[in-house]
């Protein structure tokens, strides 16, 4: 990597991966590195946040996402409260931003929100005093999985710049898949979008990656082969005609695979649909698939998104909105 | 290999633009060498010789709109049945509608039909697959997997498809494998409820009318869904001349268009309706002389790509009821040649882009190998007389169906000699066709 790491980290929050540069994608990388020695330790606990409170305020329901932030916050000495829509007053009815003024009052450091609607975090983070992290919002961004895919693939191929990386399947949906275009664009690697035109947003293009509807000419001597989830409601017909044809055209197998570099990658951001967009065998391979070591390097992502976010807290002011 | 050639002929190839005397060499079931000098040393020695008297000799006719009733509906037609009418109307491809029963949305359908027709047909017999499930209008259908089992395009045959966004994304998919999508143009909030074209016939009948501005909006609609997909598109039988100038603005903007009109669109008009004839009660339905004239005109100017029959057998109980409580569709196989030759005689359509528009651009739109005579093509050929006078018996077709308007009606040229990949599969000659009797 020939982009040197930035000395401080600029930004209040962390809501998206778009405008970020090279240079502070690469500190976050680097402190990821640290964590990711320190998880394998015995002792992973660490003292940086002693003190600091930690919600995680989820919207959309989320397994690993919001375990990894959870341990994140804790590995950092942290305390950490999971809000989750089912518990909270927004089934009362309660908006946004009146969520957001309440939880202000509590005075936390830390937000770590996820919301169904592109914007939602980035309009709670202009109404809050803490760090916001976005855990990811519609169909807008989820900074810290792209974090987390490239970390990845550094350790894996030693640099991101001038790989080929193919993004396949739902992008239309997709905020993993905007948010890995503009981090891997900045750092000088080739992205391309696979998918049938009704699974591609309007003019996708202009983000700067390659679009392509064929799955051997989007793979061809690919890198890192990152397929996407595919929402079971919208495979009858709707956006593409049925789950056996997707899987035939746009289901990554060793056929499909074989236009890549052999040494390929295969990545996905989780959770698998195996049999609709990933052969179960590809999936499993233990050769080419990342996709175990994606979600350890999660929780690393997540601790040095936290330390670099952590540096910036302002010092605490009278209670209300900024 | 079995040689046959074909001496003595008037080759008429479209897609060439070759119009001149001339003789055709075919080996096996492809077409190996032809050519206005081809024979001048008289035909080799080894091969059967078929003397053309003349007569003109052009790639069989493909036609890309037809219901073939089976499976599920062969008290009105079969493979069997319409093939045989298929073959004594100089057609050698037929293209088959999914509106059976079951529907054609499945690839194993699609197989099945394929299977049916080679064992059953004389003809070639492609399918278009349905382009949403059940032709319910809500989901699409596997389009990737219904092509590879061999559907040549998709349609709900005529169901018009009325949800827009539905309609959308699918073409949208269809890009993807160039798939073209062929669709009943109308739209269906419009035209519900409509027995015929509405207007003074109308009025004076009593029936309640299907506006042509069904037509043009339903066709609009898809113009404009065709400019933002940029998808293949095939408006696959118009009837208006409001249609015909909405083509004209969508081929200008260089949209991947075409269109295709029935034989009875530019044959007859609305007073062929008569006294409630229901052998006339079509979809969409027969239109004003205006619309007629404008068929004529489109199809000299090119703007209306094909002719096709749109073939639609109807069994006597479908049509002896009254007006309004009778089936739709026209028999139009045996009818199409004839039909579309009234054009030539008077002079409103040159023979070449007449030929063209049921042979070289169907199998372009539909990307099969035939539809040309060239070196290594298919044998799909068929010899017409163009000039002589016979009547239509209807009784003598050879479709099941008998739901014709043109019974008695007196018409110019025939289909001599049909021949699907090298063999002949109709000799009006030598099956007393009742043109020749």
């Amino acid at each position: 990597m020939n982009v040197a790491a930035a000395a401080v980290f600029p930004h209040r929050h962390l809501l998206g991966t778009e405008g970020l540069s090279a240079g502070e994608i690469v500190l976050l990388l680097d402190r990821a590195e640290g964590y990711v020695e320190q998880n394998r330790q015995v002792d992973k606990k660490q003292a940086l946040l002693r003190g600091r409170t930690q919600i995680n305020l989820f919207y959309e329901n989320s397994t690993r996402t919001r375990t990894s932030f959870e341990l994140a916050g804790k590995r950092l000495g942290a305390d950490v409260i999971n809000m989750s829509v089912a518990t909270s007053s927004i089934k009362k009815g309660e908006t946004l931003i009146d969520t957001a003024m309440t939880l202000t009052a509590m005075r936390p450091d830390v937000l770590v929100v996820r919301h169904t609607d592109s914007g939602a975090v980035e309009l709670l983070s202009q109404k809050v005093d803490c760090a916001v992290i976005n855990a990811g919002d519609g169909s807008h961004e989820h900074p810290t999985q792209a974090l987390l895919d490239a970390l990845t693939i550094r350790r894996r191929k030693g640099r991101l710049q001038g790989l080929i990386v193919a993004i396949c399947g739902d992008i239309l949906h997709s905020r993993v898949a905007r948010s890995n275009i503009h981090l891997l664009s900045t750092m000088g690697a080739t992205v391309r979008v696979v998918a049938p035109p009704t699974l591609l947003p309007p003019q996708v293009a202009r983000l700067g990656v390659e679009v392509h509807h064929d799955m051997r000419a989007g793979l061809k001597d690919a890198d890192i082969v990152m397929m996407l989830r595919l929402q079971l409601e919208r495979m009858n017909g709707a956006f593409v005609p049925s789950i056996r044809e997707y899987f035939r055209f746009y289901g990554l197998d060793y056929e499909k695979l074989a236009s890549a570099k052999p040494d390929a990658l295969i990545m996905h951001p989780g959770p698998m649909n195996r049999g609709v967009e990933i052969d179960p065998e590809v999936a499993d391979d233990i050769d080419r698939s990342v996709i175990r070591e994606q979600v350890e390097m999660g929780v690393a992502v997540r601790m040095a998104v936290l330390d670099v976010l952590s540096r910036n807290l302002p010092n605490l002011g009278p209670v209300g909105p900024k | 290999m079995k040689r046959r050639a074909y001496v003595n002929a008037r080759l008429l190839d479209p897609a060439s633009g070759l119009d001149a005397p001339g003789g055709l060499l075919v080996e096996g079931d492809k077409i190996v060498d032809l050519g206005p000098r081809l024979f001048n040393d008289g035909a080799p020695a080894e091969a059967e010789v078929r003397d053309c008297g003349g007569h003109l000799l052009a790639p069989g006719l493909i036609d890309m709109r037809a219901y073939l009733r089976e499976p599920g509906q062969e008290h009105k037609e079969t493979i069997a049945s319409a093939t045989r009418a298929a073959a004594a109307g100089g057609i050698t491809t037929v293209v088959a509608m999914p509106n059976t029963k079951p529907i054609i949305d499945e690839p194993a359908m699609v197989e099945f039909l394929a299977k049916r027709a080679r064992e059953r047909g004389v003809v070639r017999v492609h399918t278009m697959a349905a382009l949403t499930r059940g032709l319910d209008g809500k989901d699409m259908t596997e389009m990737g997997l219904l092509a590879e089992a061999g559907a040549v395009g998709f349609t709900d045959g005529d169901h018009a498809v009325a949800n827009s966004r539905l309609l959308l994304r699918a073409m949208s998919y269809a890009t993807t494998f160039d798939f073209l999508i062929a669709n009943h143009v109308e739209d269906p909030t419009l035209s519900e409820g409509g027995q015929m074209n509405s207007g003074e016939v109308a009025t004076r009948l009593g029936l309640s009318g299907l506006p042509w501005i069904a037509e043009a909006i339903g066709l609009e609609r898809d113009l404009r869904l065709v400019e933002y997909t940029r998808c293949r598109y095939h408006a696959a039988g118009i009837s208006t001349g409001e249609a015909v100038e909405a083509l004209a603005r969508a081929k200008a903007k260089g949209l991947a268009v075409s269109a295709a009109v029935a034989p009875h669109h530019f044959a007859l008009n609305e007073t062929a309706l008569g006294e409630y004839r229901t052998f006339a009660k079509v979809s969409p339905p027969l239109r004003s002389e205006a619309d007629r004239r404008a068929m004529v005109e489109g199809l000299r100017t090119g703007v209306i790509d094909v002719i096709a029959s749109n073939h639609a057998p109807q069994d006597q109980e479908g049509k002896r009821q009254p007006f309004a409580q009778a089936r739709t569709g026209i028999i139009g196989f045996e009818t199409l040649l004839p039909l579309a030759l009234e054009l030539f005689h008077g002079g409103h359509v040159a023979l070449l882009d007449l030929f063209r528009a049921m042979t070289a651009t169907p199998a372009k739109l539909l990307k099969l190998p035939t539809g040309r005579l060239v070196k290594g093509a298919p044998a799909d050929l068929v010899l017409v007389d163009l000039t002589r006078p016979w009547r239509f018996d209807v009784d003598r077709f050879r479709s099941k169906s008998k739901n014709s308007p043109f019974d008695g009606r007196a018409v110019q040229g025939h289909a001599l000699l049909t021949v699907v990949g090298g063999k002949i599969v109709f000799d009006a000659v030598k099956e007393r066709s009742h043109a020749y009797v």
